[in-house]
């Protein structure tokens, strides 16, 4: 063989490898020409963004941006913004005031006990130029009616929504019949408005599951560029919102996936991160010698967002002993899960669960009486007047009819702050003479066994910041029980009066605030005498931010504090105002 | 010569048709769903009746409600027209377009550190063996530089030039302050992000590949051809090249048989670095299940390193004249 063939063999490889390796390293720049169905292109802009203009973000996105679908609900889609800055509500929430905050819409109200009436605000636009009407709100709510894969389908087979009418460009009615209204509240700051004249042509498949690039919103940012590490927003010099709540104060946004957290608070304590919404363990030091801000100057330096709940399998023994349970929520040490798993970035959770900020639902009255709080002693105490006794001298008690106990806690591995906590719970517990072992098993294996009902204890913390208690006791109380309970009431408590309760809960008009207290009372008082599942501490809303460039940030001292947040679902609920608030740093 | 070519094919395609039944298989074995786990992170807000309609909705639509044997046919099928399936995890992203955005920066990085570290490792192996100086200095050095984990050195570059001295970039391919541009601008923040993840993979490997050599041309220089050699009178110099183009032989082989731990080096390396490339993208495919994603990941891996080797095969005719002559039937 020729040496030249063999050189032509090779170079021939090589560029076979070559070819396969893709020929550049960098990111293809974005198509410059529009895309025809989405209308007109944001202004050219500078291929770099001035820092003085551009907030750096991260927390949010765990990989590349996959979609811009403002129906591919929650963190699924890791593109923070598309639901709150791109497409925006007829209403946003307040989790801190519990407030309404009129934002498409310029008032809404139940005309009567089935009738819901909203007007639009006057010189609403798309991004586009179209104006945005009573029409779009009307298609939207609609596509729900018509595709039962759409998250929102509900609204119509289980919220009670049968029509819904547009009078004139800014008038719409929503007719009920028997109406949820706590839910009915939910759908209004989370049910993203969208463009008819750009989605009516659009195949079912497209508006379930397409990724509608280069969306065209109303909001108040729109979608510049992505690429594999980073998602970049510009404003919305139009944005109709300007007038009314005022104009963010940063032109880009650039939100950062990091790899790892660590990587984000070096970028935070390098200046190249103003806002992490990480979980960064140890960050309350760092808070204390002022390298970062948190909401609270102290302990918990968080705003707590949503409450870790751990779900008993009450199908087991023995753990459908209401005794045993109540035993349980007195035998677990939570000031040690926030000292020292937490290091004091969270707070111990109220026993009825509800956040800090729906704490005006709890009935004190009812946690005098029947509230727990870690007490070895009297664990011990109410598991022997129970009938549990330690009968084989092995340090643990045995069931009253002789049988051993022993369980398992679990979390997905890798979840540290979780692994931790669980260790807390197992060896507290054991203290107690209950035999509890921590297991950390895979996060599907995790996920099965949660849904599947075949754990025997396990932490879940599925329902967060909301407007109504009920978002909580539909979490924990979930029913009917099925086979997969995917959404709720892991433990598969059955109980006929609470459901009852919850339901009726569910029907209080959300202006009823008495009405939902006593409803609320009535559920928090079952709850804690039957202890089918123990709240135990609220997960903080991560956030800490460096003012080496922007300033005026949300903490406890501001007059109207706004979250101080970038993650999935919190824009409407005080994220965007966090933005519009900013000042630059002198 | 054509015998020696389909006998290798055979067996890389061979090799390949296993690797990619255990690139499938394996996915499948873990416990757990899916389209469970994607539609926990859906928000569960208020809208809880919804979530079984979505699962049988992604369910089908992913095509996993079939039985297993559909699934694996449908598998090859697909895979022959180039399609790899759709992302669960960065749903309704096509596999095939997450890994032609990540696979460049993959061999941007890869490409230039294997080669580079194999060049200069060998190299100064064989500058410094026999030289006490050298092997009394660098060899140690080398030693623990190719017993370090790739994690272990990435952090350590990471923490000591990206925060102490804060002259590197710790995150990101290119500036975040920066949009891609034909500008010697964003050209220089590229390389300037590319460098310390390079390092790292060049560092280890330099290690290596320099005491491998090192051994390699004492173990030649020591080899009766060296004496005689020496004993005509050839200069040092020249003894030393004859010595070297035997020592190098192994070290090919070795090279071939490297690529997948480097392969993985550079995955690991990406994720400290939070580099884009498929190793942040293979960690969250298997945390999330992504049975489609997982199978993307491994192929390209798959396919890279059967490419490389078989590139090494043939540079190993063309460096070893013994091969080339037991090929074509010539006797020595």
């Amino acid at each position: 063989m020729k040496r030249t063939t063999i050189v032509i063999s090779i170079l021939a490889a090589l560029s076979m490898l070559l070819a396969a390796c893709g020929p550049t390293p960098t990111q293809a720049a974005p198509t410059s020409e529009p895309a025809p169905s989405e209308g007109q292109e944001p202004e050219p802009v500078a291929t770099e963004f001035p820092r003085n203009e551009t907030l750096y973000v991260s927390g949010a996105a765990w990989g590349p941006a996959s979609t811009w679908n403002p129906f591919q609900p929650g963190s699924l889609a890791n593109t923070t913004g598309t639901i709150g800055f791109v497409y925006e509500f007829l209403f946003d929430f307040d989790p801190l005031t519990g407030e309404f905050i009129p934002w498409l819409a310029e008032s809404g109200d139940w005309a009567d006990d089935t009738t819901y009436e909203v007007t639009l605000r006057s010189g609403l636009a798309w991004s586009d130029g179209q104006p945005l009407t009573a029409a779009d709100v009307k298609f939207t709510a609609e596509l729900g009616q018509k595709y039962a894969a759409l998250w929102f389908a509900p609204l119509w087979t289980n919220t009670g929504l049968t029509a819904v009418e547009a009078a004139d460009d800014t008038h719409v009615t929503f007719t009920f019949s028997d109406p949820l209204y706590q839910e009915w509240g939910n759908y209004l700051y989370n049910l993203p408005i969208v463009p008819k004249h750009l989605w009516e042509n659009r195949t079912e498949e497209e508006i379930t599951t397409g990724a509608n690039e280069k969306p065209v919103g109303s909001g108040a940012y729109m979608y510049l560029d992505n690429a594999e590490d980073r998602n970049i927003w510009a404003r919305n010099e139009n944005w109709w919102g300007i007038n009314v709540f005022g104009k963010p104060a940063p032109k880009y946004i650039v939100d950062i996936r990091t790899s790892s957290n660590n990587i984000a608070l070096g970028m935070v304590l390098k200046g190249e991160l103003d806002l992490s919404n990480n979980f960064l363990p140890g960050v309350a030091t760092l808070a204390d010698q002022g390298y970062v801000k948190t909401y609270f100057a102290k302990a918990p330096y968080m705003l707590s967002a949503n409450t870790a709940v751990l779900f008993l399998n009450t199908t087991l023994k023995p753990m459908d002993d209401a005794a045993f349970r109540r035993a349980l929520a007195f035998a677990i040490d939570v000031p040690s899960i926030v000292n020292v798993a937490y290091a004091q970035l969270v707070k111990a959770a109220s026993p009825t669960g509800l956040l800090p900020s729906l704490s005006k639902f709890d009935d004190k009255a009812v946690l005098a009486e029947l509230g727990y709080k870690f007490d070895t002693a009297k664990a011990k105490q109410m598991l022997a007047d129970a009938g549990y006794a330690d009968v084989d001298n092995d340090g643990f008690v045995e069931a009253p009819d002789g049988s051993k106990i022993e369980l398992e806690v679990t979390c997905p591995n890798g979840w540290t702050d979780w692994m931790a906590a669980i260790d807390i719970i197992a060896s507290s517990a054991q203290e107690a003479g209950i035999n509890i072992k921590a297991a950390y098993p895979d996060y599907g294996a995790w996920n099965t066994a949660l849904q599947g009902g075949t754990f025997h204890m396990t932490l879940n913390n599925w329902a967060g910041m909301s407007n109504t208690p009920w978002t909580l006791y539909n979490l924990l109380f979930r029913h009917p029980i099925q086979e997969q309970m995917q959404s709720g009431n892991f433990g598969r408590y059955d109980n006929q009066d609470l459901f009852d309760l919850v339901d009726a809960l569910a029907k209080v008009p959300v202006t009823d605030e008495a009405g939902m207290k006593a409803a609320c009372s009535a559920i928090q008082e079952m709850m804690l005498t039957d202890m089918p599942m123990i709240p135990l501490w609220y997960n903080g809303l991560w956030s800490q931010y460096s003012t080496s460039t922007w300033n005026n940030w949300p903490d406890e001292n501001a007059a109207n504090p706004t979250l101080p947040t970038t993650w999935s679902g919190y824009w409407q609920m005080g994220g965007l105002m966090t933005l519009i608030n900013l000042a630059p740093a002198e | 010569m054509k015998r020696y070519f389909g006998r290798k094919i055979l067996i890389y395609l061979l090799t390949f048709f296993l690797a990619v039944t255990i690139d499938w298989m394996i996915p499948r074995f873990m416990p757990g769903d899916p389209v469970r786990n994607m539609l926990t992170r859906v928000s569960v807000n208020t809208n809880a009746s919804a979530i079984q309609m979505m699962y049988d909705y992604y369910s089908h639509l992913f095509g996993l409600d079939m039985p297993l044997w559909q699934q694996y046919l449908s598998f090859w099928k697909s895979l022959f027209m180039g399609e790899l399936g759709i992302s669960v995890y960065l749903f309704p992203t096509p596999v095939k377009d997450v890994l032609l955005r990540a696979i460049p920066y993959d061999a941007f990085l890869l490409v230039p550190s294997i080669l580079l570290s194999w060049y200069a490792g060998n190299k100064f192996g064989a500058f410094a063996a026999r030289s006490k100086w050298l092997d009394n200095t660098i060899s140690p050095l080398s030693y623990i530089l190719t017993a370090t984990p790739y994690m272990w050195l990435g952090i350590l570059l990471a923490w000591f030039f990206g925060i102490v001295l804060g002259i590197f970039p710790i995150a990101g391919a290119y500036s975040f302050t920066m949009r891609p541009n034909l500008s010697w601008n964003f050209i220089g923040s590229v390389f300037h992000h590319w460098f310390l993840p390079f390092a790292s993979l060049f560092l280890v490997g330099f290690g290596g590949w320099a005491i491998g050599m090192r051994n390699m041309i004492i173990y030649e220089l020591e080899a009766d051809y060296s004496h005689f050699l020496g004993a005509l009178g050839a200069p040092k110099k020249l003894v030393r090249k004859y010595a070297f183009s035997n020592a190098v032989l192994p070290q090919i082989t070795g090279l071939a048989l490297q690529l997948g731990v480097i392969v993985a080096g550079a995955l690991v390396t990406e994720v400290v670095f939070s580099y884009p490339g498929i190793g942040y993208l293979l960690l969250a495919a298997i945390q999330n299940q992504d049975y489609f994603l997982i199978q993307g990941c491994f192929l390209f891996i798959i396919i890279g390193v059967l490419l490389a080797n078989f590139i090494i095969d043939i540079a190993y005719i063309l460096v070893d004249p013994r091969t080339r002559r037991g090929m074509t039937g010539e006797t020595a």
